[in-house]
């Protein structure tokens, strides 16, 4: 049996810390069964999830090893930006020392650099994605399939923001079926390092397995500097959900 | 002109068996202010009820007070809670070149479509039940919903009746026109422990909100046990103890939102006893807790749309489990998204497991309770497969089906034709 300096159960291959940032303003689309999914899946691997809630002015975890956010209403971003703005800096420092990240929709935009609200205001995003996006009168809403690194994934996009990718900037997908980031030139989400943001609901993780044993790999090798040693999961129900999704839309 | 025209395309759609909103669609067509003439001249007016969860059934329990007091209501029973599904069952009721023949009409309207009826007619009453998250493809956020409701209120031009205990609701009282009154319905204060089975207190923000003090206008649900309740209006009066036939917290609540809207539009014509006649006798709508007798065994159909919706549903028949299927669409009508299933805590089916998931999204669900450690037997995307098997292999046994909009109008329409039931199609949309 190994030992565990981190305190763990000893039958557990290790403590992973996932933090959640705004559940109750800014996870009003199923975005919590991201973080359901991903502690359930560090279980079944074996490992420990602690699941901490970060709350607006509360102190910020600084030894969180995978961020989750979701998406809100415009009234819900009101209320976390202050709060963001403050934690700005342990953000870009967590990110930038590879923590990983999966942030959705109005999350994913208040990554980006700015929102610039139809009237033209411009509020200022933290700026760990290089992205821009801009209001929009039209909502761009609908099922989704994207060509990605971990395959074909599957959600559903509920935006009226307008994303587009600074010169090389990385998307998350390619466009198969749906808008993604803007409608126009078929890129979804953004990719830096080990922060991913995307605009899929569904929520993004539970169908699409491999990309939530993709962010939880990242997070094992942080918290534990070894490599992640999977369990075994039958995904025969989250790949049945995701191949009919595809079917249906991607032909 | 347009009536005839309607009634016409009334005809035909029935006879291909199709939608009830055609016939109102051709008439929109054709004279768009038909609303206006028909319903502008009723005597006692017209009352939208409106908000998230527990429109039809509000509506249908409204309506029965209403006619137990005497009156002749018109209500749109038949449609979609559309405008045009309105307009659609109204043409059955008029005839060719006659006036249509009401005291007055109550009206179960979809938050947007609620606003657009109000650019035609305005309602003289609202009914204004609550706001949850719902069908976010469709209403995208709850504080638009919020607005709808907001709006509605300021187009009423003599009552409002508002849910104390949803601050999105309550605070619409500053709303209205001068004038207008206002009424409110609510839950006693010994029971204000159970509003979070009924409401999603993480989406509400308002530390500060305190609810409007209730006065003798204003009915507040007063539970005995599981099934008996009445309804208190100041310290005297009351209506009940009754027992519903839909069992359920969220039905009591629907009772006293009718009953104080009851109450308000008939004033001192409104008698306790009838009230409570009228509300035992109401049977539960169409897919909203109907008991359907199965080949000897209860088989209950339960609609379910939102998350509030389904954690209530699953709260109100947690303490009877039976053998469970749950049946899931993702057509306009059911939500295009499948996230909200995410909100929803499945723990209480775990003891006995699922039998049957179905639907287009049969998987996703599966996969949903997979993640809550409920065990599901069969997964069969195909609702009228599933459903053979589901009456097969548990005949001996009550059953309990949770569905979407969709999926409860195509198992409804199987089980009509298995089991003889009055048939379909004459039903609001959620």
């Amino acid at each position: 049996m190994s030992s565990h300096p981190d305190g763990s159960h000893p039958d557990s291959k290790g403590r992973i810390k996932v933090v959640h940032i705004y559940p109750r303003e800014m996870s009003i689309y199923g975005d919590l069964g991201n973080t359901r999914c991903l502690a359930s899946r560090l279980r079944w691997h074996g490992y420990e999830p602690l699941v901490h809630q970060h709350h607006p002015g509360n102190d910020f975890p600084t030894d969180a090893h995978l961020v989750l956010g979701g998406g809100g209403q415009d009234s819900g971003q009101a209320r976390v930006q202050d709060d963001l703005a403050h934690n700005a800096e342990v953000l870009r420092a967590l990110a930038a020392d590879g923590a990983a990240m999966l942030m959705i929709c109005g999350m994913y935009q208040l990554f980006g650099n700015a929102f610039i609200t139809i009237e033209g205001e411009r509020l200022p995003g933290i700026g760990i994605l290089d992205v821009t996006t801009k209001g929009n009168a039209k909502r761009m809403i609908g099922p989704v399939v994207l060509e990605t690194a971990y395959g074909d994934v599957v959600g559903y996009e509920n935006h009226s923001g307008s994303t587009e990718l600074g010169r090389g900037q990385r998307p998350f997908g390619r466009v198969k079926s749906g808008k993604g980031n803007n409608g126009t030139d078929k890129t979804e989400g953004a990719v830096t390092g080990n922060v991913f943001g995307s605009y899929l609901h569904g929520p993004l993780l539970p169908a699409n397995p491999s990309f939530a044993d993709a962010l939880i790999k990242l997070a094992v090798e942080r918290a534990l500097g070894e490599p992640f040693v999977p369990g075994q999961i039958d995904d025969e129900l989250a790949d049945q959900a995701r191949t009919r999704q595809v079917r249906r839309l991607a032909g | 002109m347009a009536v005839a025209a309607g009634k016409m395309a009334r005809v035909a759609s029935r006879l291909r068996g199709g939608g009830s909103a055609l016939p109102g669609l051709v008439v929109e067509r054709l004279d768009p202010r038909f609303l206006t003439h028909a319903l502008a001249d009723l005597p006692r007016g017209v009352v939208v009820v409106t908000g998230t969860n527990g429109k039809t059934t509000t509506t249908k329990m409204l309506v029965a007070i209403l006619r137990e007091h005497g009156l002749t209501v018109f209500s749109n029973p038949t449609g979609s809670n559309f405008t045009r599904g309105v307009i659609s069952s109204m043409l059955a009721e008029i005839p060719f070149s006659g006036r249509f023949k009401a005291d007055i009409a109550v009206l179960e309207l979809d938050e947007a479509h609620a606003l657009k009826f109000a650019a035609e007619v305005k309602p003289t009453h609202s009914l204004l039940l609550n706001v949850a998250r719902d069908q976010l493809d469709r209403f995208a956020e709850i504080d638009h919903t919020a607005k709808l409701l907001a709006e509605l209120a300021e187009q009423t031009t003599t009552g409002v009746v508002l849910n104390l205990n949803d601050s999105f609701v309550s605070r619409i009282a500053g709303r209205v026109r001068d004038g207008v009154s206002v009424t409110y319905f609510g839950v006693d204060p010994s029971i204000a422990d159970r509003l979070p089975e009924l409401q999603e207190a993480d989406v509400r923000f308002e530390d500060d909100f305190t609810p409007p003090e209730p006065t003798a206008a204003d009915g507040l649900l007063k539970p005995h046990d599981e099934r008996s309740f009445e309804v208190r209006f100041g310290s005297t009066d009351r209506v009940g103890p009754m027992v519903l036939k839909q069992r359920g917290l969220a039905a009591m609540i629907n009772a006293t939102a009718a009953t104080s809207t009851a109450r308000a539009l008939l004033g001192n014509e409104f008698r306790d006893v009838a009230a409570g006649a009228a509300l035992e006798r109401v049977e539960p709508p169409f897919g909203r807790g109907e008991v359907i007798d199965a080949g000897g065994q209860p088989l209950e159909l339960v609609l379910v749309k939102n998350p509030a919706g389904f954690t209530v549903a699953l709260s109100t028949y947690g303490n009877t489990p039976v053998t469970t299927m749950v049946a899931i669409n993702d057509d306009y009508a059911d939500g295009r998204d499948v996230s909200w299933l995410y909100d929803v805590s499945f723990e209480s089916l775990r003891g006995r497991g699922v039998a049957l998931t179905s639907g287009v999204r049969a998987y996703d669900m599966a996969l949903r309770l997979q993640y809550d450690d409920v065990a599901v037997a069969q997964v069969e995307p195909d609702l009228d497969h599933a459903l053979e098997r589901f009456l097969t292999a548990y005949k001996d046994e009550p059953k309990r089906i949770f569905c979407t909009y969709t999926a409860m109008m195509a198992l409804r329409r199987n089980l009509a034709g298995r089991y003889g039931l009055a048939h379909f199609g004459e039903e609001a949309q959620p």
